[in-house]
């Protein structure tokens, strides 16, 4: 644990605690009250008590998810199509991210200003057209096409994350292994990819979140209910917003646990992983 | 560049363009391809009326964007939506940077529990937030009136209220962001640095200044951008929050204003144009922006 340093006043800790903690709390808070609402007995789910967890807490919502209503086979889509997605996504943007640290190609600048002018469209708009090609491609209504649009949807942000890594990594090193006879693919594959795991693994994370919280394509894209994944159905409870609030809630703290759990496991390496390509190279 | 040494450049970077070629490929199914449909589309009369029988009719869809006042009134309104966030999320998220980056017992629970808004599903949170700013049953009212003896505020029922509240719902879930990036930014200037001002008696006001805010600069500008960017086109809070620009349509910003357009009125031709206009002022900005923070960099 880390020690305070002797030099500085202990006041100054006071105030710096408790600016912290007031942070925190505010942050927190709104977590705080979505699992109690899940917790609340169904007939009292419109509250004016102000403790965040109901006094007669019950599992009632959990059980009513998972043994009444769809939640597992949502669940289990999402997982699906979240695994597929960070598959594609962490195969793309590390090999897409290496071009563009590495090789003075052609339209490689051009290809960089790209991808950023791909997060400058209203994605609003890009429904429309994606849905009529995905019916010619027949694979709308498919986890095929979710996985398709899922995976662009963060690559662009992914392959610059990846190439800010691949420039803090010293050229020198492929150098050595390319005079030692290793041939260019490998030493991507066995010296620079080891390496920039840190940056692999917010790309992952990216990836994954990309496809595991998204609504709006999925809504577009998936019309067979056995289809649906966790946003569409809870969706579904929360337009029976009166009768149904604290199924959504319960819902939606199942589908934080996975993600939160990644955040917190993983929130040192976001902080040395994510670098936006920020470090001059 | 003549034919043979274009070969030779293409045989030259052959493994580059393999690498890239997937990557561009979904790109161009689920953006490229997209995009260039909308461009056709803005000229055109596409909507309910003509869905499968559009033709094209020049720039009236253009001209119709920037004949009706709506368009000035939710620009402005979109500046101020984007200022205020972004200038927020940077405020809060390298004030906290600056607080978490020293030795500090307990440091890693506050940092951790402090990225969590970005870990919960865009969606999840909006409808949440709609949840607390509810009128009798919302807890910021409970408190209010339980705690502070005040009255009630009108959060999701009143223009001004229900941009508010997604105001604050945006800011929440967005610091974390710049948090992360600040922290990460921090952690890479030299220590000696500071110690080298502190022997020469600088203030840590001073040190902020001259040291710290510098250095930071890169790491943040690009996050910055991207913070607009993402700012400027934020669909899910604005609209899952006012639950589809309610009251009447009031609580909108460009992009929601679009969906509406498209997906409820269906004027196709109508929205794709304004969605090229959004295009072009993010790119009009994204230059402008980098240019000038590149044209300061030699300073340091």
């Amino acid at each position: 644990m880390a020690r305070l340093e002797k030099t500085t006043p202990l006041w100054k800790y006071v105030i710096i605690y408790a600016i912290l903690i007031m942070v925190t709390v505010i942050t927190v808070f709104p977590i705080i009250l979505v699992f109690g609402v899940s917790l609340r007995p169904g007939n009292m789910l419109w509250t004016t008590d102000l403790s965040p967890i109901p006094a007669n807490a019950t599992f009632d919502a959990y059980r009513t998810i998972f043994y009444e209503k769809p939640f597992f086979r949502w669940l289990l889509n999402s997982t699906i199509v979240s695994f597929m997605v960070t598959v594609v996504g962490v195969s793309l943007a590390s090999t897409a991210g290496y071009a563009f640290s590495r090789y003075k190609f052609a339209g490689r600048d051009a290809g960089m200003i790209a991808l950023i002018a791909t997060q400058m469209f209203p994605v609003t708009m890009l429904l429309l057209p994606l849905f009529l090609m995905l019916i010619k491609l027949k694979v709308y209504d498919t986890f095929l096409g979710l996985v398709i649009a899922y995976s662009a949807t963060a690559l662009p942000f992914c392959i610059w994350q990846m190439k800010g890594y691949y420039d803090t990594i010293p050229y020198s090193l492929e150098e050595a292994a390319s005079i030692d006879g290793c041939s260019r693919v490998k030493t991507f594959y066995q010296i620079v990819l080891p390496l920039a795991a840190p940056a692999l693994v917010i790309t992952a994370l990216f990836s994954f979140m990309s496809a595991w919280s998204e609504y709006l394509v999925a809504a577009v894209i998936i019309i067979d209910k056995r289809l649906y994944t966790l946003p569409l159905g809870l969706k579904q409870f929360q337009s029976n917003f009166d009768t149904e609030w604290g199924l959504y809630a319960a819902g939606a703290v199942i589908v934080c646990i996975p993600v939160v759990a990644l955040f917190l496991f993983l929130s040192r390496w976001l902080i040395s992983g994510l670098t936006l390509g920020s470090v001059k190279g | 560049m003549n034919l043979a040494r274009f070969a030779a450049h293409l045989r030259e970077n052959k493994l580059a363009y393999i690498y890239i070629l997937p990557s561009f490929v979904v790109l161009g199914f689920v953006v490229i391809y997209p995009f260039i449909y909308n461009v056709v589309i803005s000229f055109s009369d596409m909507s309910l009326g003509h869905f499968r029988d559009w033709k094209l009719i020049g720039l009236e869809q253009y001209l119709r964007v920037f004949r009706e006042k709506v368009f000035y009134i939710l620009f402005l309104k979109t500046l101020g939506w984007t200022f205020v966030n972004v200038f927020f999320h940077v405020v809060i998220g390298v004030s906290l940077a600056l607080l978490l980056n020293r030795p500090l017992p307990g440091r890693a629970i506050f940092r951790t529990l402090l990225i969590l808004p970005w870990a919960v599903p865009q969606y999840i949170t909006a409808l949440t937030w709609r949840g607390i700013f509810n009128y009798e049953y919302g807890y910021i009212n409970l408190l209010l009136k339980k705690v502070f003896d005040l009255p009630p505020i009108q959060w999701l029922s009143d223009p001004l209220g229900a941009f508010a509240a997604a105001t604050i719902t945006n800011i929440w879930l967005g610091f974390p962001f710049m948090m992360v990036i600040a922290l990460g930014g921090l952690q890479s200037i030299p220590k000696e640095l500071y110690e080298a001002a502190e022997v020469d008696g600088a203030q840590p006001w001073r040190q902020f200044w001259t040291i710290t805010a510098p250095l930071l600069k890169p790491v943040m500008i690009p996050a910055i951008s991207l913070g607009v960017i993402w700012t400027f086109n934020n669909f899910n809070v604005i609209w899952l929050v006012s639950d589809g620009g309610k009251p009447a349509d009031s609580t909108h910003i460009l992009v929601s204003f679009v969906y509406r357009q498209v997906f409820n009125y269906y004027s196709y031709g109508y929205g794709a144009a304004l969605s090229i206009v959004i295009f072009v002022i993010l790119l009009l900005f994204s230059i402008n922006f980098i240019r000038r923070t590149r044209a300061t960099e030699g300073v340091y």
